[in-house]
């Protein structure tokens, strides 16, 4: 099963209602996965600053964590506590005081995210408690996409939650089992690429970030991992200025989507997208198998 | 005429209505805002004529019987599957195995079906104005599919003795699958389905004909053996 969901907003002026929005998308899709949900938000920000969402694995909680980051990295310019994760921004040229930091006093801090826009928060439980916790309605963003899990491959864990990132403001949702993702993931080590879990689908998302790496635009990562991932897969990813979507030639995995003047939308069942603004004139269609659809900010 | 909304009541309140209603009943009924909502109006066994107004989920009309229902949007996966009389038109798209193990009644889609249209059909009419997808028929056993637009890979794959009509492109023919003799009788045939769709803009002679080679294990009289 799994639910997944992306929002992409054409329009600036609804940019303001992504979260409310965005939160019933994700929590219609509660019963595709009860155990796990997640999701990133593209929000504001600066070239020169990073966003990180930290997350305690052990030790002492998040507040005393932010308590500890403020009072020893004074370049921190806010630090924001949502539930279980901490949202930390910095200046850019600061970040490895961060990583420094961490690595001495607080190794068992896990980096949930990084990027200049991304936010990523994910937990074990179900959708409509994790975009509460999280403050999801109250989110203003461009896109986003999110998950609801129901476990096949990795543990019910908050690391094998989804979405992965495995670069800075890149990030996956996957519905579906791949089959070859061990070998996938030696290769991908092979050439520098690092993982935090056995998950399947974080292999899918380091794969697709080696190849943009290498220069390569989303569509072209996208249409890849048609050559060289094996199993179910219905793909949405995250980039800085926009959203992919892409299903395995067979589309052993459901997906509808929809398109009007002011917004992209994914969803696993069209019940996510009931709701959204204008779908009774929408276009509103099943993406073909083996088809990338891709759509990015002109100006992020 | 009863008049469900479904922003108003449950879908187990719909469901439940029209189970309860007497196997001979007749009138209109109509239900709003089903949202996607899944398995709605399944397993009516009466002459009911349905009108959904929007979207629906996954397996909406199922199992129908005697029913004539209407979808005033489109629908998820599995419209109509094992049908077994009556007729279930979408005006929309229908999502992956539209009409799977029909065995009976008419189905009319009059966007595009997703993949396996008609998978393992059983003695049902499909019409389908637009595209199918990939592996539509697959082992369909009785009954007719009939396209007016493309079809995709692999059609009728494994096929047994359906009948596949496509007037556009066929992107390739699945195993066991093959172009057939388009004869007097099957172009009568392929008629009357347009006339039951209420399709009256194509012509039978527009239309290529497919079906089973019968060269598969099944058709093999040496393997009757093996009983």
């Amino acid at each position: 099963m799994c639910g997944i969901v992306g929002l992409f907003m054409k329009d600036h002026s609804l940019e303001p209602d992504f979260g409310v929005l965005f939160a019933e998308m994700l929590e219609t899709m509660t019963e595709r996965g009860p155990d796990s949900a997640g999701f990133a938000v593209y929000r504001d920000g600066n070239p020169d600053e990073v966003k990180l969402v930290l997350r305690p694995t052990s030790g002492g909680g998040v507040s005393e964590l932010c308590e500890d980051l403020e009072s020893n990295i004074p370049s921190i310019a806010e630090a924001v506590t949502r539930h279980t994760h901490l949202l930390v921004r910095l200046p850019r040229k600061n970040l490895f005081d961060l990583h420094n930091y961490l690595a001495n006093h607080a190794p068992e801090v896990e980096v949930i995210s990084s990027g200049e826009r991304m936010e990523l928060y994910k937990e074990v439980g179900l959708a409509a408690d994790i975009s509460r916790e999280f403050g999801l309605p109250r989110m203003t963003a461009t896109h986003g996409v999110g998950h609801t899990r129901m476990a096949t491959e990795s543990a019910v864990t908050t690391e094998g939650a989804h979405p992965f990132t495995t670069a800075p403001d890149q990030c996956l949702v996957h519905n579906g089992s791949l089959s070859n993702h061990n070998n996938l993931r030696r290769m991908l080590m092979k050439n520098g690429q690092t993982f935090r879990t056995r998950n399947d689908s974080e292999v899918a998302a380091g794969y697709i970030s080696w190849r943009m790496k290498g220069n390569e635009g989303l569509g072209q990562a996208l249409e890849h991992t048609l050559d060289d991932l094996d199993g179910f897969f219905t793909f949405v990813v995250g980039t800085a200025n926009g959203f992919g979507v892409l299903r395995d030639p067979i589309a052993c995995k459901p997906a509808v989507m929809a398109q009007t003047d002011q917004y992209v939308a994914f969803g696993s069942e069209y019940r996510a997208l009931a709701h959204l603004p204008g779908i009774g004139n929408a276009e509103v269609w099943e993406p073909e198998p083996a088809k990338v659809y891709f759509w990015e900010r002109q100006h992020a | 005429m009863p008049n469900f909304d479904l922003d108003n009541v449950t879908l187990r309140d719909v469901n439940s209505a029209l189970h309860e209603v007497d196997m001979k009943a007749t009138g209109d009924w109509t239900i709003s805002n089903p949202r996607g909502t899944h398995a709605l109006a399944a397993g009516v066994d009466a002459p009911l004529k349905i009108t959904i107004d929007g979207s629906v989920g996954y397996y909406c009309a199922g199992m129908n019987k005697h029913a004539e229902i209407t979808i005033n949007g489109s629908a998820g996966v599995g419209l109509a599957e094992n049908m077994m009389s009556g007729s279930v038109r979408v005006k929309g798209d229908a999502s992956q195995s539209a009409g799977a193990t029909a065995h009976g009644g008419l189905l009319v889609i009059e966007g595009n079906a997703s993949a396996r249209c008609g998978i393992s059909l059983k003695g049902a009419n499909i019409i389908v104005k637009g595209n199918v997808g990939h592996m539509s028929c697959f082992m369909a056993q009785a009954g007719n599919l009939v396209v007016l637009g493309d079809a995709g890979d692999a059609l009728g794959d494994s096929l047994y003795e359906a009948k596949i009509f496509v007037r556009g492109k066929v992107k390739s023919l699945g195993a066991d699958c093959i172009e057939k003799e388009m004869t007097l009788e099957n172009a009568k045939l392929l008629q009357s389905l347009l006339d039951a769709a209420g399709i009256d803009d194509c012509k039978p002679e527009e239309f290529r004909r497919y079906g089973s080679a019968r060269q598969l294990y099944n058709f093999k009289i040496d393997n009757v053996l093996a009983y």
